[in-house]
């Protein structure tokens, strides 16, 4: 068994009275491409955000690495090695393609020229759209540029949100064989999805998410034949 | 209709004074780029740091006082944006409540400079060579009138080469477009905006230096006028935009002392004004106005 890289024990995160994640538990080991499915509202992205420190966990921990990093700065947690491709890609419009994927890299200080060239070899398109304005891509190459950013730090750790969201069927099988070289290249995935059949074929761990709560755990593969799944999520 | 005799005289003062009112422009529309934040305080800084002049030239040399007025009023706006503003931005309070606040910290500085001068025009310094007179095109001026827009010009440029190609700038842009997206990259937005708030007040520090030496004097209502009007210039160029403020301050400078070369001085701050309301009509969002097409 490899290494618990992240470890997440009775997160409990709130707006105001809302609850929006109930105390859940779950581990990703290095290596592994883990998913958090489960429907709208279930409480997948706040997890992600409280991980990333976008908002400060109500209660329990964040372990990354052996150091607690609960309601740290978010700036704190990439320069640690976790970032995250947010909801709806959020590339900055107005940078151009190589200046998004720059910003990326914002806290690092060494060569970054070896990196940007990793990018455009996963992603030959941002290449060719290098002195682009990031806002003139197609979905797809923003959500190809989306993730390119979020590699840019070197990552240990890279948690994705809804990466399938608003693709054309053909993208989207493109942008998971891009998660599943990303992981083989060595870096970790926590990956949130809706699109469970998807999400369940690429991951090795699974963890589905209901009204704030972990109901059900298991490996990927498994949890592709368990009924309950089949009936909730994958419509068959 | 002097202007019809003479053009130059009023075409020099309009370059002038446009330069002028550019580097406080810039102020405007920086902090308006990255908080959608109208600083009405910034007009006051402006005047304030006329203030911190006329105190400090009293009693340093005057190589002593330019830098220190330069540093004390950067700290001013510094701390203005983290007392004033920051404390409601993190409790997410409404952007008015914000702009209240601007309001009020406007008129926490006049009343300070009114307490502290007795309410009487403080004269300026003379600054040697600046306050020189010259002859050019036939046309008798002070020396600041030529610089002033040389020096505008050398500024703007640095200033969009900073934004465009060093790394804080680049954090601006993407500061300026998404808050939550930046954290994400690990920039601190917080000392984004402190730098705004920086390098806005020390342009209009520097744009305090070349006015006040025209003008002889500091009230504490100095930087009403001027502060409205380059608020004015920032909106005429497109809030957000740099060039667009810079150009709009040139437009409204030239016009208006086009404007008293008529004869009409009376008029030349109506003028001003009706044409905001003209060019709004025309193009709502300024010259170089970003379209509101967010895609998403």
């Amino acid at each position: 068994m490899s290494d618990t890289i992240l470890a997440v024990n009775s997160l409990e995160v709130r707006y105001g009275g809302i609850e929006a994640v109930k105390g859940i538990s779950l581990e990703v080991h290095e290596g592994e491409i883990v998913t958090l499915i489960g429907a709208n509202g279930a409480g997948k992205s706040s997890t992600l955000r409280a991980i990333a420190g976008l908002e400060k966990p109500y209660k329990g921990e964040i372990i990354f690495r052996g150091d607690n990093i609960t309601g740290r700065d978010a700036s704190v947690i990439v320069k640690k090695g976790i970032t995250m491709v947010p909801e709806g890609r959020r590339i900055f419009p107005d940078l151009t393609v190589l200046e998004n994927l720059k910003v990326g890299a914002y806290l690092r200080s060494d060569d970054i020229a070896g990196d940007i060239q990793w990018v455009y070899d996963l992603f030959p398109r941002l290449k060719e759209r290098s002195w682009q304005a990031g806002g003139t891509l197609s979905g797809g190459e923003q959500q190809m540029l989306a993730v390119g950013r979020a590699l840019m730090a070197r990552p240990k750790l890279i948690m994705m949100d809804e990466p399938s969201l608003g693709l054309a069927p053909l993208v989207v099988r493109d942008i998971f064989s891009i998660i599943k070289t990303i992981n083989q290249q060595g870096v970790t995935i926590l990956l949130i999805e809706q699109n469970a059949n998807m999400a369940l074929k690429v991951a090795d761990t699974a963890y589905v998410m209901e009204t704030g709560r972990i109901t059900l755990s298991g490996k990927g593969r498994e949890l592709l034949t368990n009924d309950a799944v089949k009936a909730a999520y994958l419509g068959t | 209709m002097q202007f019809l005799q003479n053009p130059m005289p009023y075409i020099l003062a309009g370059i002038s004074v446009g330069g002028q009112y550019a580097l406080i422009a810039i102020g405007y529309t920086m902090v308006y780029g990255i908080l959608r934040l109208i600083n009405f305080a910034h007009g006051d800084v402006f005047m304030v740091a006329g203030v911190f002049m006329v105190f400090l030239s009293a009693s340093l040399p005057l190589g002593l006082a330019i830098p220190l007025v330069l540093v004390l009023t950067v700290l001013l706006g510094f701390v203005i944006e983290r007392v004033a503003y920051k404390p409601l931005r993190t409790r997410n309070a409404p952007r008015m409540s914000i702009m209240i606040s601007a309001i009020g910290v406007s008129y926490l500085l006049q009343n300070c400079a009114l307490y502290f001068t007795g309410g009487l025009a403080k004269v300026y310094p003379q600054l040697p060579w600046l306050s020189d007179t010259i002859e050019i095109f036939g046309a008798v001026t002070k020396r600041v009138t030529l610089i002033t827009p040389v020096f505008t010009i050398v500024l703007v440029v640095a200033l969009v080469m900073f934004i465009r190609h060093t790394k804080i700038g680049m954090a601006m842009r993407a500061v300026a477009k998404d808050f939550e997206t930046s954290r994400l990259m690990g920039i601190k937005v917080n000392s984004v905006i402190s730098a705004t708030f920086i390098i806005g007040s020390f342009l209009a520090a520097v744009g305090s230096l070349l006015y006040f030496t025209n003008y002889a004097s500091v009230t504490p209502t100095s930087g009403g006028m001027p502060g409205l009007k380059c608020f004015v210039a920032a909106v005429f160029g497109g809030i957000g935009s740099i060039p667009g403020a810079v150009i709009g301050a040139f437009v409204i400078g030239i016009s208006e002392n086009i404007i008293k070369g008529l004869g009409w001085t009376t008029f030349s701050d109506a003028f001003t004004f009706a044409l905001l309301i003209v060019i709004l009509l025309v193009k709502p969002t300024g010259l170089f106005g970003e379209k509101a097409t967010d895609k998403v």
